[in-house]
């Protein structure tokens, strides 16, 4: 399924409701950045993005642009939808994405048909656009097969 | 760690599987007063109370509510929240009240009427909306519960060659151990080839290799190994317990090693004994992968090998180490929070030497492991028969 195609499928696909400490994600993902809180003392990147550094308790946090690149760490292809909203776009495909700076994230992998995803695949981010304020950062493969 | 010097001293359950005719508040009054009966008690003898909170309604306050509604005047109430390792975490927190003197005999309950109380969809929508999944960040991407154990599942395949075949033994061996217990919510047995037949969810999990939808609630008392001795029971009693957490969601973690390493440890060490010492485990068995997981972590076996250590009967009745006797999640029954007490439960009903056709032979000690949350947040607890 196409990320265009996942778009499609619902009109009540629950989006995310920025706040504060999340409101920056979503900005640079509406303009087709990725980006990462990262500790600007202890120096490591942390995801979900929080209000301080999980690892030092720092508040002393950096918003910062990270490449795309990742691989699939795992995946599922599903079936069964949890809600109406995903109905349509079944089988639809959920990773855990590792990134190439190291955090791991949630995200549907396109581009690519679901049988296909493999453990390791490459993968670069694209963005896809729901609603005025919400553009969702998904995963298709490095190369194209 | 102090040996809390508590024991069990009497158990109960309502009935399980499609209970139409009882709302949350009466299963937990069945089970209540099933446990009083057995432990030879009255509601008046009560003076302590935990419960868990229930999906099927709002309860602003949970142990008050099951207080009052069954007229218990409780020197201590309290509202335990650890998911799906609550049922553990009731006996300890009761145990450390009892140590402490806040209170003597302490009835922990829960249970709920999720099955009947709405839509087995609405169930798994809110489910997948409430919380397992990070709202910001994974649930826009349309997971459901399974999927995010689906994911444990293929990373964990990926890594030690774990197969489908293999996880599909957990569900059969848990569904014979379900067809010995004459309150389990599914009894018929099922094959290998019935798990990987039945309807794919999220790669590589069938809905056979998923926790049912039940009805219920179970209950227990907890009181000084002192006074148990002279209760109607024989006793059973806490040796050791642990916790452990190394995550909330799934999608920013490492997804084969789990808290419940640091739980085992600290249950072990606080008891003095080792997973070889246990006659038989009370897993928690969300999902078949679950158990595989749960089993290397707790050290039953090395990490990558709980594939293997599944097959060929070694957890079934007789086995090498019998797991989840009653049936578990996966077939005994899943009334919410409450499904991971008839873990508890279960492994009384063993060390008492009362569990029937799937009785333990010579059982001595147990281990019963809850978690909750997505494998996030642990509880183990290590059970005897005799006092340490």
């Amino acid at each position: 399924m196409t990320a265009e195609a996942l778009a499609k499928v619902a009109v009540d696909r629950p989006l995310p409701v920025p706040d504060a400490a999340t409101g920056p994600y979503w900005e640079a993902a509406r303009a087709k950045r990725l980006v990462m809180p990262r500790c600007g003392d202890c120096g490591r990147y942390h995801f979900y993005p929080r209000t301080v550094c999980p690892q030092c308790s720092s508040a002393n946090l950096k918003w910062t642009e990270v490449s795309g690149a990742g691989t699939v760490y795992s995946y599922t292809v599903i079936h069964r939808a949890p809600s109406p909203a995903f109905a349509a776009a079944v089988p639809y495909v959920v990773a855990a994405v590792k990134l190439a700076e190291g955090p791991h994230l949630m995200s549907n992998i396109v581009g690519i048909a679901p049988d296909d995803v493999r453990i390791g695949m490459p993968l670069k981010v694209v963005f896809q656009k729901f609603s005025e304020e919400i553009t969702l950062p998904m995963f298709e493969p490095a190369e194209k097969p | 760690m102090a040996n809390l010097k508590a024991a069990i001293a009497g158990i109960g359950e309502s009935r399980v599987g499609r209970v139409p005719d009882r709302s949350a508040l009466q299963l937990q009054t069945d089970a209540a007063q099933a446990a009083l009966a057995d432990a030879g008690l009255k509601m008046s003898d009560i003076d302590g109370l935990l419960t868990t909170p229930v999906r099927v309604e709002h309860w602003n306050m949970p142990c008050g509510v099951v207080a009052h509604h069954l007229g218990v005047r409780a020197k201590y109430l309290s509202t335990v929240d650890i998911a799906g390792a609550s049922g553990c975490g009731m006996i300890h927190q009761a145990a450390m009240a009892i140590a402490a003197g806040q209170c003597s005999t302490v009835l922990c309950v829960a249970g709920q009427n999720l099955l009947t109380h709405s839509t087995r969809a609405s169930a798994v929508k809110k489910m997948a909306e409430g919380g397992s999944a990070q709202p910001q960040f994974e649930v826009p991407y349309g997971p459901l519960v399974p999927s995010l154990y689906a994911l444990v599942a293929q990373r964990h395949m990926h890594e030690y060659g774990t197969t489908p075949e293999q996880m599909a033994e957990v569900a059969v061996t848990l569904r014979q151990h379900a067809s010995m217990n004459p309150n389990a919510h599914k009894r018929e047995p099922i094959t290998v080839a019935d798990v990987l037949n039945s309807k794919k969810i999220a790669s590589p999990l069938h809905i056979l290799d998923c926790a049912i939808v039940s009805d219920g609630a179970c209950a227990a008392i907890v009181t000084s190994a002192e006074r148990a001795r002279d209760l109607k029971q024989k006793p059973v009693h806490l040796l050791g317990q642990g916790y452990g957490c190394r995550h909330s969601h799934i999608g920013d973690t490492e997804l084969t090693t789990t808290g419940a390493v640091d739980a085992g440890v600290a249950a072990f060490n606080s008891a003095g004994l080792k997973p070889s010492d246990m006659d038989f485990a009370q897993i928690y068995d969300c999902f078949t992968i679950t158990v595989i997981v749960e089993l290397e972590d707790l050290g039953f076996c090395k990490k990558g090998e709980g594939g293997a250590f599944v097959q060929g009967g070694r957890i079934g009745i007789g086995g090498e180490l019998p797991v989840t006797t009653h049936g578990g999640l996966l077939s005994g029954g899943h009334p919410g929070l409450g499904g991971g007490f008839f873990h508890v439960i279960e492994a009384v009903r063993q060390l008492r030497g009362d569990a029937g056709a799937r009785q333990v032979k010579d059982a001595k000690v147990a281990l019963v492991h809850g978690n909750g949350g997505v494998i996030s947040i642990h509880c183990t607890l290590i059970l005897g028969g005799a006092a340490a």
